[in-house]
């Protein structure tokens, strides 16, 4: 494995234990609509309402806003913001750091509060980090998942003719 | 940082375009959104000032094609070119597989590639990744002016080669891209080298862009398998 790009995989069971989580979360705090965004901008789940925007330019922005917010807050003496909150005049969203790989997203309108999102939220990011803690862990390699790309060189060659 | 994501059948990989500013990064990306047909490509995303200088990054998702019922999600971003927006440079970087260095062949650039290219060692070794070891190709761009420099000074400047240090690498690897060059190879001096592929290219008109970004996927891909 090259150094600077370590692997991480995601099963269908673990979309399953997380969807749970987040429908869950969901119903409890009357949110809208729950998004797991990786620290590099990638897409892992969403749950709940369909969003009308495009999820993936979403998780890009997401990341690197927590991303530029993360050096803002190192600026300031913190160590890290471990949650955000944007408000807008119907829709807002707010953000938490689930085990400093992965943020969680969740938008909301006037149908709840911020108090009731925040605080069903807690429970959930310290579940969802034991859960990534685990997954993260495990990586691609302990067999658990076959590389699907082994030995797949022609196919790669193919691929680019 | 690639995932495998089987539940959506993906595997998502990033992709850097690292640079002097003004060398051409974004219109390496803007090319490829206006190519890559609509249904394999996102939209393209640019956080740049008023008069168009990338302030944070640009980004276009692009599907380059199904290997093993796995669609290959490329997340290509270009990192602001001036060197006080290093901060923002770097996090950019953060779990990227390959990388795309665009240099500007303009012989009054030579300075500004070098220090673009220092700039990118030291933020990779602060994260802890070796540029050496993986993925990545160089793109010497504007080649149509009349005051590019030679290939040759570019490659003396910019991509000189680094030690083969693991022996079972020590034998001569052509270069699949230039006839008669090599990637891998013995120095007079009896020192095995290896250098970065590149690519000639004319970003405003398309030439070069696709040879770049279909080689850098391909190494990200095999360096997966």
């Amino acid at each position: 494995m090259p150094v600077g790009a370590a692997s991480w995989s995601f099963t269908e069971d673990d979309f399953g234990a997380i969807t749970k989580s987040l429908e869950r979360f969901l119903f409890d705090s009357n949110a809208r609509c729950a998004l797991l965004v990786d620290r590099t901008g990638q897409l892992v789940a969403t749950v709940g309402e369909k969003p009308k925007f495009d999820p993936t330019a979403f998780a890009t922005l997401t990341a690197a806003d927590f991303s530029a917010n993360d050096q803002l807050a190192k600026l300031i003496g913190e160590n890290d913001f471990s949650s955000l909150f944007h408000q807008g005049e119907k829709e807002s969203m707010y953000l938490a750091d689930v085990a400093r790989r992965v943020i969680l997203v969740v938008l909301f309108d006037n149908r709840t509060t911020l108090g009731l999102v925040r605080l069903k939220m807690k429970a959930t990011v310290d579940e969802l980090a034991k859960f990534f803690e685990q997954v993260f862990k495990r990586g691609t390699g302990d067999g658990s998942q076959p590389n699907i790309l082994a030995g797949a060189d022609d196919e790669i060659d193919k691929l680019f003719q | 940082m690639s995932m495998i994501n089987y539940a959506s059948r993906e595997i998502n990989c990033k992709i850097v375009y690292y640079g002097p500013g003004l060398g051409g990064k974004t219109t390496n990306l803007e090319h490829v959104y206006g190519k890559v047909s609509p249904d394999t490509r996102g939209k393209l995303i640019s956080l740049a000032t008023e008069t168009e200088r990338t302030l944070f990054f640009d980004f276009l998702p692009v599907d380059l094609g199904t290997i093993r019922g796995f669609k290959t999600r490329f997340h290509l971003y270009t990192v602001p070119g001036q060197v006080y927006y290093n901060a923002s440079r770097k996090l950019i970087l953060k779990g990227v597989d390959g990388i795309v260095f665009v240099a500007d062949s303009q012989i009054e650039r030579m300075e500004a590639n070098q220090e673009a290219m220092q700039n990118l060692y030291d933020n990779m070794s602060e994260y802890g990744y070796d540029l050496t070891r993986m993925p990545f190709v160089i793109q010497y761009n504007k080649r149509d002016l009349p005051n590019a420099a030679p290939i040759r000074d570019l490659q003396a400047a910019l991509n000189p080669g680094w030690e083969v240090a693991d022996a079972s690498r020590m034998r001569l690897m052509p270069d699949p891209f230039h006839a008669g060059e090599h990637l891998i190879e013995q120095l007079g001096s009896g020192e095995w080298v290896e250098r970065a592929p590149y690519f000639d290219a004319v970003a405003v008109t398309g030439e070069g862009v696709f040879d770049t970004l279909k080689a850098v996927s391909k190494l990200v891909l095999k360096s997966l398998a």
